[in-house]
């Protein structure tokens, strides 16, 4: 029982943790909304913890500003915030909190329990995104619109659990299937802009995990687990953290390594 | 025949094939989200700025919707005919109940629901000023126009005797009863859709609309005095 346990901390505990808090999240947002918990109101695009401190998706914030927006201070402070935070701890929003992480981690796994080995129905550049990045910031000032915020399945999905989903279902869906048969990690890891966002600014985080060569077995299994695994071009080669900010500090690899060869760094300090 | 520089022409035929794709997709992309923001019929809540800003302001967060007391509000999902995640309400189903607080303008982050367009000169709050729509009386289908005692539009208004009243004529088909058709003043309307949600009729014969379709618009060069809708009754008609 005890090793057990000992088994699922080693392997899982940050899985567990991020699903708590993705989970907890879409909680709070529904209470919030169907039963007046003031703990977390909102959406994910914009919220307000305990009715005094405001949150805002500083992504969403820039489309408007771009599509011409009068915002009020409180929206720009809100996602002042969230940028500052994401700058320190990474591309965390990804892993931890964004719920279509727990839909394309759930194609992900039925790839892997399914034994899913087909190369990809269409080649995807993972740069696609900070062009899909360009045209969202384009098209808003184009079209005077958020244009993001009309198509995002995140929007979708957190609003959708706060306020009715409506057909947005269908959306969340395509995605699953997107991932599950035609393009592994396809959205979250080739189109996503908000990832994209959120890669360009934690360049300078000061979360990062780090990897001991000498430890490191080959075994791959960090590899098979990552999400974005180009970004583990160190493993196995030198000593140093992983630099590439498009690593969601989802902390898989280190859960998954059994040889002490991938770590959690709070040190902030980079290496090579 | 001159050499083909290989290099340069697939850099350019690469660029070529970027360039397309992505003004393809944007032409989908910006077809939808036009599309999705033409809701001409949509009704905003307290202090919404005119559609085009609004669009451009709100965040769609939901924290009107979440402090709304009546449930009135709610956001626009996929499938509803309203841009995707903006608040809107069916005064048929939930009318505005003009609460003199406003919490869903107050609490909204980003200013797309204006509060300071709902101060008096004083800096009070001052719901009254709320411009959510106009309501229209459909007169062939209104009961009271054809002669029945129905006053429950005008009962049911925040603003009775401002925002809408009776006018009340002589019924000709008798001869000898009062007929109470109700006339609203869209000068002072606010669009809270009470009077709808009242209405007796099987599909409401007062409905209200986004004042930029209701109302229409003389021009500047016409000075003309302010409409006065009072009705002139004669004593002996009382």
């Amino acid at each position: 029982m005890r090793s057990k346990l000992r088994y699922v901390y080693d392997h899982y505990r940050f899985l567990i943790l991020r699903r708590a808090l993705q989970l907890g999240i879409l909680l709070l947002f529904f209470g919030a909304n169907a039963w007046g918990w003031r703990l977390l109101v909102g959406d994910l695009s914009s919220s307000r913890i305990l009715n005094a401190v405001p949150l805002a998706d500083p992504l969403a914030v820039l489309q408007l500003l771009l599509a011409g927006g009068a915002l009020a201070g409180e929206v720009l402070v809100g996602a002042l915030i969230v940028l500052v935070a994401y700058a320190l701890i990474g591309r965390a929003f990804c892993s931890w909190v964004c719920p279509v992480n727990l839909i394309t981690d759930l194609a992900e796994w039925a790839r892997k329990r399914l034994g899913f080995r087909e190369p990809p129905l269409m080649y995807l550049n993972r740069n696609l995104r900070y062009v899909v990045l360009a045209m969202v910031l384009l098209l808003s000032l184009a079209l005077s619109l958020p244009v993001f915020e009309f198509v995002s399945p995140i929007g979708a999905a957190a609003r959708g659990v706060a306020f009715g989903m409506g057909m947005g279902w269908a959306l969340l869906l395509a995605i699953f299937l997107f991932d599950l048969f035609v393009v592994r990690h396809g959205y979250c890891g080739h189109i996503c802009p908000l990832g994209a966002f959120y890669s360009l600014t934690s360049r300078f985080r000061r979360v990062r995990v780090r990897h001991e060569k000498d430890n490191c077995t080959l075994c791959g299994l960090c590899f098979n687990a990552c999400p974005e695994p180009h970004v583990l071009g160190l493993v196995g080669k030198h000593d140093g953290t992983v630099n590439n900010p498009e690593c969601t500090n989802c902390f898989r690899c280190v859960e998954v390594c059994d040889d002490d060869a991938l770590f959690v760094s709070l040190s902030g300090g980079w290496s090579k | 025949m001159a050499e083909v520089d290989e290099t340069r022409r697939r850099m350019i035929f690469r660029t070529l094939q970027g360039v397309t794709l992505t003004a393809v997709g944007g032409a989908f992309w910006a077809g939808f989200v036009h599309e999705n923001a033409q809701a001409d019929l949509v009704l905003r809540p307290p202090g919404a700025r005119p559609e085009d800003d609004f669009l451009a302001t709100c965040i769609r967060c939901g924290l009107c919707v979440a402090d709304c007391p009546y449930d009135t509000l709610k956001l626009g999902a996929y499938g509803d005919d309203v841009p995707v995640g903006t608040p809107f309400f069916e005064p048929r189903k939930v009318p505005c109940y003009l609460c003199e607080d406003i919490p869903c303008a107050a609490a909204c982050p980003t200013g797309a629901l204006d509060l300071l367009s709902l101060t008096d000169e004083e800096g009070e709050l001052d719901v009254s000023r709320s411009r959510m729509g106009v309501a229209v009386v459909d007169y062939n289908n209104c009961i009271a126009a054809r002669g029945l005692r129905c006053d429950a539009c005008v009962r049911a208004c925040p603003y009775i005797g401002d925002a809408i009243f009776v006018d009340t004529r002589r019924n000709p088909r008798t001869g000898k009863h009062a007929m109470l058709v109700p006339v609203v003043d869209a000068d002072y309307c606010t669009g809270c859709g009470l009077c709808e949600h009242a209405c007796v009729t099987e599909e409401p014969t007062i409905i209200v609309l986004p004042r930029e379709v209701a109302l229409g618009k003389a021009g500047e060069h016409y000075d003309l005095p302010a409409p006065d809708f009072t009705p002139e009754v004669p004593e002996n008609e009382i």
